[in-house]
């Protein structure tokens, strides 16, 4: 086809279009715009245009409606023309109303009419342009009007329509799930169409569907399998290959499809090992569709039940990805990395250079998928790299979108990780200065809290000094001229607080600073109403420790202006300030308690302390107050009012602590967050990301879900503070562990990994700089366990979340063993050492512990008791270790069975015997989820998963012989028949039966499924079989050059009308000159004449 | 689900827009500036990929491809993947290669209902139905013929009769493929 192949356009549209191809600035092409749509308003309300210049003004208009210009006056012209019978003209109306018009514009009333007379049509052009139609125009309200004929097209001869009907049941389906549930069986059936493209079009909505509800799919696990399979083994016809890949969109879909299916279900899962294993080898990784389907295979393994081959294999594509040039397989990497980390996180080991340099690339967008990863990866040892690099990207970039997201991040993980206090208010202050009013106003009222309450009680000193250097560091900050307001509501009220609380700063300095605050911010009355009460604060402290106050001469200017201030709340505040400096100091000391924003606040209600005040009145002969319930005649309305009353005293006058957070504090703002605020008064830290995790994974105890995403404050800021204080907190119940001794061990072990790494790395890789090596060492060099959250649950009572080092004498013990075999077992050395969350609380993956306990290489995990108060944890194949290194481990381990004195010792040395010593210091939960593991790698290691073995008996000899017969509508037709056809026989399930019948009905070569194998033959013998199709095709296209001879009349009836109108015209000129009344009269016969005419030539 | 699919050329002139969530004129405008923005500053060699959640909301990728003076966008969520749908647009640019013989910005400028009509075989409601490139080219042919070219026209003319006008029709069908 030519490059004007028939939709022939007018030169005044080329022109249109060349010239605004042609404009040098945006103001000449809107001239031009303008100056056509006025062309188009006049030209198309004239009447009697010609449906050929009609459809060419529909198509301009859509062009400059495309271009941003309002168009709306041709919408109904447009909608007339979906009335048309040409299939051209119809088809332009229907594009331009498609693109003009939403489902629910008032002309949509028109066009639901013509839609339902276009479904009807025999030409299944024109029903595939209507039900193109429907799926952007019909709304929830006219759903009903098409959907009998929706389902009908369902069956429809042709393919296409199929497909496009299964389409617009599906959008049906978006729009309104209620109005085709009924339905959705219609999907099933369809999964089993005998045309490949219209299975595939299936997958689609079944993807959302399997999306909304995965349980009540689960029986078609097998199906997708056998379909997925067939497709990777090449018995699609020829035509569906791309870039020699095998359909490989439909793998994709399929992949996505079972990756729901599969998540955290063993048994669906172990169905698809065998054959999501095999596209991982079959897939070409030298092409782009190739890796879009080989990253689908890993996105499916992260997300349905663990193996360790898929894992593995998973892992090595993953490689292959970072190692690539490609910015975009890269970008996959990294994606499918933050994928596989959560499941086995040891992965990230390997790829820590990879990491490092997408995360100096050039290209933002790897950049940013890079910073999710360390995001996900983010624990208390390399957090202060990862929220400085954060911050420094942060800095970078104006897009104030990301910047929000990434300053959350920041402040979230900061208020997670802070390795101290120092460190986190530095790091808050550099997210505030930057991206101060993008951050969440609870942010800052989160770090006041934090400031105001230190670690607790029982350490004072250090809270002062958290304090003064606060104090001194936002007042340095001042120095900057222009400060987010939200970081200087901070700034003022902790230097109300704190600005004179330890002497350094004499309180006139810190007054003239909060004035210069409030003048320099003079349009922002949240900061001065700030800085007023930061004022009346410290006036108050002064006045309270007896020392003379003398009122800076600016800040009285402030103060005059503010009691004269528009704002009542200034005006209220300065007079607040007035009234304070007037009292006497015990007066002062009562109402503004210095150091005191932490406590409650006891609101008296009954107003007790005026008592005495009223028995005096009513003494003096006032009138007793009758409560306004009793007063007559106002029972509702004062009902009303008492309950504003309460409201107000909530809000009145609050001279302390008006931030103190009632809630804590999210760091996220999605509304999904907002209801497990609720939560809030429970004790025990549990960490919210440690359900990230547990999400694959079925048996997660509901508590840790439910915390899911929220920040734990309380948690939070305790588990800065010391880091030894961490016996009798524990809340748990699972066991009684406890950790003896905390962070000087782990900085121990830590150093002692993140040498031997480096060692490590430099030996393999030379060339490397040695920043970027500090750099992997800082981020990876610590523990490297999934555990996000429960690395800083040193505090979080959890049990054993420091087992590994709890040991002073052990964590040396550690370090030696590492160096005597550094290369033997390296995954082994760097997993040493670390806290195992593994074992902590409610597994998280117990499928992890179990390998971690059959397989030499992997994690310490469980823990032992070893007395009430704190138990000695020690993981059983460190003992195994132990035992085999020569020297001084007989003292470490007479030493450690002291402690299991209840624990058999022959248990600690064999694989499978451990997990008993495991099972038997676990909650039985996780003990049964461990005896099903076992279970799986059994199944796992065995490859003959029942399927494909029973499928292929099925299929047998047919199978082969389908793939040679040409047309694929027959080889699909058994493909998808022999598929469900193993079905039934596999899993026993009933439902399949109609789906077998209605494919009976569909294959019109016979009517019972076991004639097809011999009518495969007859057709593969019958050398006229490809003949016979051609001449179908040929029968096809006679049709088609039929149609389109009547297409053809149809445009020279056209056009004769159009000459027609000339001739009118000219009549019309002639009688002008004459009698002009008489025009339509004669114009008349004219028309029919040439009608007349232009049917004898038909 | 495909959100949206545009073609723009290297100054950021709109030449297809379709968006498969309705959106008011001013909407699509803003989303066409804010997308070319972000594509006139990408260096060369880079990813393909955008992050486009600021501009399109949660949950939204896009993917460009460049060639020669055009762009080619798609904007999709987390239920497409970001490679395939590279691929899409190598679909549908093949597609657009082989309907024109060396595509070229004018092609599309020039053939703008035929080029919604290609997408429109492949991206139907939002979701992709079809990715073969010769399949979609029958259907877009199945539809042109609906609007035989004038030469084929003045033939049919001289043979009214219907077995030889269906022996050349189909002859030309036969030179059309």
């Amino acid at each position: 086809m030519g490059s004007q192949g028939g939709f022939y356009q007018s030169k005044e549209f080329l022109d249109l279009v060349k010239s605004i191809g042609e404009a040098r600035s945006k103001a000449e092409e809107d001239r031009i715009v303008l100056s056509e749509i006025e062309t188009l308003k006049r030209r198309i309300s004239e009447p009697d245009t010609p449906k050929r210049k009609m459809k060419e003004y529909i198509i301009r208009l859509v062009y400059v409606e495309m271009l941003g210009h309002d168009a709306s006056f041709g919408y109904i012209h447009a909608v007339k023309m979906t009335h048309d019978d040409s299939l051209l003209v119809k088809r332009t109306g229907y594009l331009a109303v498609t693109l003009f018009l939403n489902e629910d514009h008032d002309l949509i009333i028109l066009i639901v009419n013509t839609i339902q007379k276009d479904l009807k049509s025999d030409n299944y052009l024109v029903v595939c342009v209507a039900l193109n139609a429907v799926c952007k125009l019909i709304n929830e309200e006219t759903i009903p009007a098409v959907l009998p004929q929706i389902v009908e097209l369902l069956a429809h001869p042709k393919e296409a329509v199929r497909k496009k009907a299964i389409m617009a049941l599906h959008r049906f389906y978006q729009k309104s799930p209620s109005s085709v549930s009924h339905l959705v069986s219609n999907f099933r059936k369809r999964l089993c169409d005998n045309d490949p493209g219209v299975m595939g079009a299936t997958l689609c909505p079944l993807f959302d569907l399997i999306t909304n509800d995965v349980n009540s799919y689960k029986d078609l696990v097998i199906s997708f399998v056998s379909i997925l399979k067939q497709v990777a083994e090449r018995r699609l016809p020829k035509a569906y290959d791309y870039h020699q890949m095998p359909a490989p969109f439909i793998q994709i879909k399929l992949l996505k499809i079972l990756a729901l299916l599969g998540s955290g279900d063993k048994q669906a899962s172990e169905i698809m090992y065998t054959v999501v294993g095999d596209i991982f080898r079959k897939c070409d990784s030298s092409s782009n569709i190739g890796n879009a389907v080989l990253y689908e295979c890993i996105c499916c393994v992260s997300s349905i039940y663990p193996n360790p081959k898929l894992l593995a294999s998973a892992a090595d594509a993953i490689s292959r990805f970072l190692k690539s040039d490609s910015h975009n397989l890269k970008y996959m990497g990294i994606d499918a990395l933050g994928r596989l980390i959560k499941i086995s996180p040891e992965i990230a080991e390997q790829h820590q250079l990879a990491v490092i340099d997408c995360l100096e690339d050039p290209d933002d967008t790897l950049k940013r998928k890079t910073f999710e990863l360390l995001y996900k990866m983010t624990k208390s040892t390399n957090v202060e790299v990862i929220v400085d690099r954060m911050i420094d990207y942060m800095i970078s970039i104006n897009d104030n979108h990301y910047k929000t997201e990434i300053a959350s991040r920041c402040v979230e993980l900061a208020e997670q990780f802070a390795p101290s206090n120092q460190w986190f208010i530095q790091t808050m202050n550099k997210v505030f200065e930057h991206a101060g009013d993008l951050v969440n106003i609870k942010v800052a009222h989160n770090l006041m809290r934090l400031i105001a309450e230190g670690f607790g009680e029982d350490d004072n000193t250090a809270d002062s000094q958290l304090r003064s250097s606060a104090v001194e560091s936002y007042l340095y900050i001042l120095g900057e001229p222009k400060l987010p307001s939200v970081f200087l509501q901070v700034i003022c009220w902790v230097l109300g607080e704190y600005g004179t609380a330890d002497g350094k700063y004499s309180a006139s300095y810190i007054t003239g600073k909060l004035c210069d605050v409030a003048e320099a911010y003079s349009n922002d009355e949240t900061v001065k109403a700030y800085a007023v009460t930061a004022l009346m604060k410290i006036y108050a402290f002064e006045i309270a420790a007896g020392r003379m106050v003398d009122m800076l001469p600016e800040c009285h200017s402030l103060m005059e202006e503010f009691l004269a201030s528009h704002s009542t709340d200034l005006q209220h505040r300065a007079y607040e300030l007035q009234a304070v400096i007037g009292l006497d100091a015990h007066a002062v000391e009562s109402i503004m308690p210095s150091d005191a924003s932490c406590e409650d606040i006891e609101v008296d209600k009954a107003l007790s302390f005026l008592n005495g005040y009223i028995q005096e009145s009513i003494e003096k002969g006032a009138q007793p107050y009758i409560p306004e319930s009793e007063r007559s005649g106002m029972l509702n309305i004062s009902n009303f009012r008492n309950q504003d009353h309460h409201e107000a005293s909530s809000h009145g006058l609050r001279f302390e602590a008006y931030e103190l957070p009632k809630q804590t504090v999210q760091a996220r703002i999605p509304p999904a967050s907002l209801a497990s605020t609720e939560l809030v008064p429970v004790p025990e830290p549990v960490y919210p990301r440690e359900s990230y995790q547990t999400t694959t994974v079925p048996s997660v105890s509901s508590d840790a879900a439910s915390t899911e995403l929220k920040l734990r404050l309380d948690g939070v800021q305790k588990k800065w503070g010391r880091q030894t204080h961490f016996p009798s907190t524990s809340t748990s119940n699972s066991t009684s562990q406890k950790t003896v001794n905390g962070i000087t061990q782990v900085d121990g072990s830590n150093t002692a990994n993140s040498r031997t790494r480096e060692t490590y790395d430099s030996g393999k890789q030379v060339e490397i700089s040695p920043e970027k090596q500090k750099l992997a060492a800082s981020l990876f060099g610590g523990p490297s366990k999934t555990e996000k959250k429960s690395a800083t649950g040193h505090k979080s009572s959890k049990p054993s979340s420091h087992m590994v080092k709890s040991h002073a004498p052990k964590s040396s013990m550690e370090v030696a063993s590492e160096k005597t075999s550094p290369v033997q077992q390296p995954p082994d050395l760097l997993d040493f050492g670390e806290p195992t969350v593994k074992s902590t609380a409610p597994s998280p993956d117990p499928f992890k512990d179990l390998e971690g306990l059959l397989e030499p290489t992997t994690q310490v995990s469980s823990a032992v008791n070893h007395s009430s108060t704190a138990a000695v944890t020690k993981p059983p194949d460190i003992m195994g270790l132990y035992t085999e290194t020569p020297a001084g481990a007989h003292h470490k381990d007479s030493d450690i069975l002291s402690g299991l004195s209840n624990s058999p010792m022959t248990n600690m040395v064999g694989g499978t015997t451990t997990m008993q010593v495991a099972q038997s210091s676990k909650s039985p939960n996780l003990k049964d989820s461990l005896e099903k593991d076992a279970l799986v790698r059994q199944m796992g290691v065995t490859p003959s998963s029942q399927n494909p073995n029973l499928f292929k008996d099925l299929l047998g000899d047919c199978g082969i012989n389908l793939i040679q017969p040409p047309r694929m509508g027959f080889n699909s037709q058994i493909l998808t028949a022999s598929s469900f056809l193993s079905n039934p026989l596999t899993n026993g399930a009933t439902d399949h039966i109609p789906v077998i019948t209605t494919l009976h009905g569909s294959i019109k070569v016979g009517t019972a499924l076991d004639t097809v194998g011999q009518l495969v033959e007859e057709q593969c013998l019958d050398p006229f079989f490809s003949d016979k199709t051609n001449v179908m095709d040929a029968v096809h296209n006679l049709s088609t050059a039929k149609k389109a001879e009547i297409q053809y009349l149809r445009n020279l009836l056209e056009r004769a009308e159009e000459q027609n109108r000339l001739i009118q015209a000219q009549v019309e000129l002639h009688k002008n000159k004459e009698v002009t009344g008489m025009k339509d009269v004669e114009a008349g016969p004219g028309e029919i004449c040439i009608t007349k005419l232009v049917l004898r030539r038909m | 689900m495909i959100k949206a699919v545009m073609v723009m050329n290297t100054q950021g002139k709109s030449r297809l827009a379709k968006f498969y969530e309705y959106l008011s004129v001013e909407k699509q405008q803003e989303l066409i500036r804010g997308v070319f923005s972000v594509l006139c500053s990408r260096a060369e060699n880079v990813s393909n990929f955008i992050d486009a959640e600021s501009i399109f909301g949660l949950d939204s990728r896009l993917v460009y491809k460049h060639f020669a003076t055009l762009y080619f966008v798609f904007v999709f969520d987390s239920s497409e993947n970001e490679l395939a749908v590279l691929d899409l647009i190598q679909v549908f640019v093949e597609t657009l290669d082989k309907c024109f013989q060396n595509v070229c910005e004018l092609d599309i400028v020039f053939n703008y209902s035929k080029i919604h009509t290609i997408l429109d075989e492949m991206v139907f409601g939002g979701q992709v139905v079809e990715t073969s490139s010769s399949e979609i080219m029958k259907a877009v042919e199945e539809i042109s013929k609906c609007f035989l070219s004038p030469f084929l026209l003045s033939c049919v003319k001289m043979h009214v009769d219907d077995v030889r006008f269906s022996t050349f029709a189909l002859f030309l069908i036969r030179i059309n493929r």
